[in-house]
């Protein structure tokens, strides 16, 4: 049985702040700061959007390409580390809301911005196993970071959901391969509200090193090369990240470009690499393959290929598409922006 | 400070979540909220549940500014009186710019949350609408 994506689905909120209203505020050099990151702008939540919301409506989207019913899903498996509750399951509201179970498997999934693409390994193993015939699997965030610091500029909204299943298959999954070590580049303790990071430390040690050895470690596996591949993508905290990784590892501009999808949205976390993943799907061509390694701080990646069926034809116009969300935008200023993100303290 | 009934909350949530409401099928009349019996059939009507697209259009809206307890941190919404598809009239939150409501434009439902207990109470979720089509 070949175990593959099913159905895709995105979700973007529409409102954006640029890096360069940012700077104004924080009287930073707009170039410098929108160079360094190659962020331009970031999306935004509305007031009433959080993790559940975006899973909800990125699954519709999965739902309407599937073309299954919802009472078919197995598993509902949510990657974030914006889960508005600290205890109560998102994916309880998820799958009620979607009409999914009672008789299903929900559980919350958590390892910084790598737990999307860890929920879909989860219910690839499922499906194999018979447990399951389908399983939803979800990477959604609404990323915050404190005023003045680095991270206000890319820490963004967004999700993207896939459905896994054995039957009608629009990409298969060939190969998986998982590199994790003990590596505290970023983190946020219980209860406190913002994220601290190593601020030196989240470039090679972590990031690169994981990326890289995930990656290497898949194509060891599988004995595929860069150039087998149509496209590579990865997780994007900012631009820079995933072309220096996906270049050093043998990777052309071409096969790389669907990244800079975080220069128009900013790094939506747990959504970035399976919201870049859903922005390729919605292009790609039978037969093409592509690569995916995500990457979480604390820290871990996945790194795996799919190989793009003839099914995909009929379903990528189904709902839609992620450069969709990215064209519907409403730009806000920075008072409007800290009154969304609750940043005031009354 | 707003606390609303857990209970009542669970047991409306299949309503608000799904937009869950009931047809009748002796005269095709759609309900919603569910209504257990067909006000125009009375005992000869048989009333089934129905799950709604959500999609319909704008008859009327208007834009609350003063938001009552428990909305305020959303001021300034719009909230509208949509007609679905299937003939029901629904009200509810109509999210997005302003500029782009009139009656008459179609929408399509968005899921998002209703409104918080409070910082630490429940929060509630359902369906609001947004305009459909790109702008
Ligand atoms: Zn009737």
């Amino acid at each position: 049985m070949s175990v593959g994506i099913v159905g895709y689905g995105a979700y973007v909120p529409r409102f954006r702040i640029t890096s360069r209203e940012i700077a104004r505020v924080w009287g930073q050099d707009p170039k410098t700061m929108q160079e360094g990151l190659l962020i331009e702008e970031k999306s935004v939540p509305d007031i009433d959007e959080d993790t559940i919301t975006i899973s909800i409506e990125a699954s519709k989207n999965a739902f309407l390409r599937a073309g299954i019913r919802p009472k078919e899903i197995g598993a509902v498996y949510i990657g974030s580390e914006s889960h508005p509750y600290a205890v109560k399951p998102s994916g309880t509201v998820v799958a009620e809301a979607l009409g999914i179970g009672p008789e299903v498997s929900v559980v919350d999934t958590e390892f910084a911005c790598r737990a999307g693409t860890t929920s879909m390994f989860i219910c690839c193993g499922l499906v194999k196993a018979g447990y399951i015939n389908y399983g939803l699997a979800i990477g959604a965030d609404t990323s915050q970071g404190m005023p003045g610091d680095a991270l206000e500029y890319s820490a963004a909204a967004g999700g993207a959901a896939f459905i896994i299943g054995g039957k009608n298959v629009i990409a298969t999954i060939d190969g998986w391969f998982s590199f994790v070590t003990d590596t505290a580049d970023f983190w946020r303790r219980d209860g406190q509200e913002y994220p601290r990071h190593a601020a030196r430390f989240t470039g090679e040690p972590s990031y690169f090193r994981h990326v890289m050895e995930a990656c290497k470690g898949l194509m060891g596996k599988t004995g595929l090369k860069p150039s087998d591949f149509s496209y590579a993508v990865f997780h994007t905290p900012n631009g820079k990240f995933p072309l220096k990784a996906g270049k050093s590892l043998g990777f052309t501009g071409e096969q790389l470009k669907d990244n800079l999808l975080v220069s128009k949205i900013g790094n939506t976390y747990s959504g970035a690499s399976p919201l870049v993943l859903s922005c390729v799907l919605d292009k790609a061509k039978p037969g093409e393959k592509i690569m995916v390694t995500s990457y979480g701080s604390g820290a871990g990646s996945d790194s795996f290929c799919l190989t793009v069926t003839e099914d995909i034809k009929s379903k990528q116009d189904k709902a839609r598409k992620t450069m969709d969300y990215v064209a519907d935008r409403e730009e806000i200023d920075y008072a409007r922006y800290v009154r969304l993100r609750g940043k005031i303290k009354q | 400070m707003h606390t609303s009934s857990v209970p009542l909350y669970w047991r409306l949530q299949k309503s608000k979540y799904g937009l869950f409401g009931t047809k009748c099928l002796s005269c095709n009349t759609h309900f919603y909220p569910p209504k257990p019996l067909c006000s125009e059939c009375r005992r000869k009507g048989r009333v089934v549940e129905h799950q709604f697209s959500g999609k319909g259009k704008i008859l009327t809206f208007t834009i609350i500014r003063t938001a009552p307890e428990g909305f305020e941190k959303q001021a300034p919404y719009a909230i509208g009186i949509i007609e679905l598809d299937e003939g029901a009239k629904i009200a509810g939150q109509i999210v997005g710019p302003f500029e782009r409501l009139a009656t008459g434009k179609r929408v399509r439902p968005v899921f998002r949350k209703i409104y918080e207990d409070s910082d630490d109470g429940i929060i509630h979720y359902g369906m609001k609408f947004v305009i459909d089509g790109k702008s």
